[in-house]
């Protein structure tokens, strides 16, 4: 399944609550690299999306979500489970690089 | 994908797209393998460029790389943005793979990976990398408004960093290790007038100091040895490039410093059908006009060896 974007309204919902692993790519339209790791990302929800839910956070229009999880660097893509961060991976990678990262989640 | 290429290029930014443009009009339908991540190259995470010729005003770093990209297509080059992984370049016949386990076998082969940031080489640098150490300000200068950040180095993109981060930042220190700056004289000119920008000079970074995020640098003065710390919230890493050259590590000839070795003012490397171009050969210019022109003289070099 495709990406989708979540806000302050959504995010309780949609990550904190969700019941299966959530993957918050927090990324924003004027960074390089987040325009790179964004197609990979679409890819990667397209194959693993019933194991693993990947949503886009938008840093400019949600830098309260952004601030409160630390976020200085772009892209971080931060797995929720339970409503915790477990894993978080900073920049972009290509493709085996990423899928290697979330390995414990979509085997 | 069985059949042989021409002529394959590896990585993009100026030198690679140049090299498809060239190749492109020479009929050679080049397939370009732009990276998975590094598609468009450095340029990409930089802002206004203003010394490429014929843009008056400038342009920004990702619009040009675009523009030679969309140009590189518009006569026929063939674009995948993946990564390629191994390469078999001694035979005539060379073999290539990609990172989705695609083979594609070619006559010629044009080098084109570029460089890489480089690191201080600290633990905590490492640590802390992107807990407030980064080496792109475009991407994360916006999560340090009104803080003081440092930048470590002296030359043109150390100052455009510095420039840049001055958007957001309460402050910008810039870290050099020597008593005067490499950059250009209209770059160091402006960074200096900026008054917002502070130079701490003949200083080198000994350690990046923070539990969970950067609090501080701990410095180093490099005439009485004299050690301090100095709070800062982010470290701006913008100390040159190496270039990128480990996949053809043992393979093709390479100097002490990893630069892939040509064949006088040529871009032949030291195996037949394989050419080089841009910063993985340049220690010299670096600059995107340099990068592009060799692009072009490494199509212009693969279609005369295609030819014979």
């Amino acid at each position: 399944m495709a990406t989708t974007p979540v806000t302050t309204a959504t995010f309780e919902a949609e990550v904190l609550k969700s019941t299966t692993p959530v993957l918050v790519d927090f990324w924003a339209e004027w960074c390089g690299p987040c325009r790179a790791v964004g197609p990979i990302l679409e890819e990667i929800s397209n194959e693993y999306g019933s194991k693993i839910k990947i949503v886009k956070l938008n840093t400019d229009e949600e830098p309260a979500i952004a601030m409160k999880y630390g976020i200085v660097s772009i892209p971080t893509m931060n797995v929720f489970v339970n409503g915790e961060v477990v894993k978080s991976i900073v920049g972009a990678k290509p493709k085996p690089a990423l899928l290697k990262d979330l390995e414990a989640f979509i085997a | 994908m069985s059949d042989v290429r021409n002529v394959v290029i590896v990585g993009s930014g100026p030198a690679g797209y140049t090299a498809a443009i060239y190749a492109a009009r020479a009929q050679l339908e080049p397939l370009i393998y732009e990276g998975s991540v590094t598609a468009g190259g450095a340029l990409m995470n930089t802002t206004e460029v203003e010394n490429f010729p014929g843009f008056t005003d400038g342009v920004m770093g990702p619009d040009l790389m675009d523009n030679m990209r969309k140009q590189a297509k518009r006569f026929g080059a063939e674009l995948i943005t993946d990564d390629i992984v191994e390469m078999d370049l001694s035979g005539d016949i060379k073999i290539l793979k990609d990172g989705s386990g695609n083979t594609v076998k070619a006559k010629s082969v044009i080098l084109a990976m570029g460089s890489a940031y480089k690191e201080i080489g600290l633990a905590n640098e490492k640590r802390l990398s992107g807990r407030g150490v980064s080496w792109c300000a475009t991407c994360d200068g916006f999560f340090f408004r009104e803080q003081e950040v440092a930048v470590v180095g002296g030359g043109d993109s150390a100052m455009e960093e510095a420039n840049f981060l001055t958007k957001f930042a309460s402050k910008v220190v810039v870290i050099h290790r020597r008593d005067s700056l490499r950059a250009s004289k209209i770059m160091a000119e402006r960074a200096q007038a900026n008054p917002k920008i502070e130079f701490v000079w003949n200083t080198e970074v000994v350690d990046v100091l923070g539990d969970q995020k950067v609090s501080g640098l701990k410095l180093r003065n490099l005439i009485d040895g004299t050690e301090s710390e100095r709070s800062f919230t982010g470290l701006f890493v913008a100390i040159g490039h190496d270039p990128r050259s480990e996949l053809v590590k043992g393979k093709v000839d390479l100097d002490t410093e990893g630069y892939v070795t040509v064949d006088g003012r040529s871009t032949r490397t030291n195996l037949t059908g394989v050419f080089a171009c841009g910063d993985l050969v340049d220690h010299t210019y670096r600059q995107a006009i340099t990068a592009a022109g060799s692009g072009c003289q490494a199509a212009l070099d693969a279609e005369r060896f295609l030819s014979h």
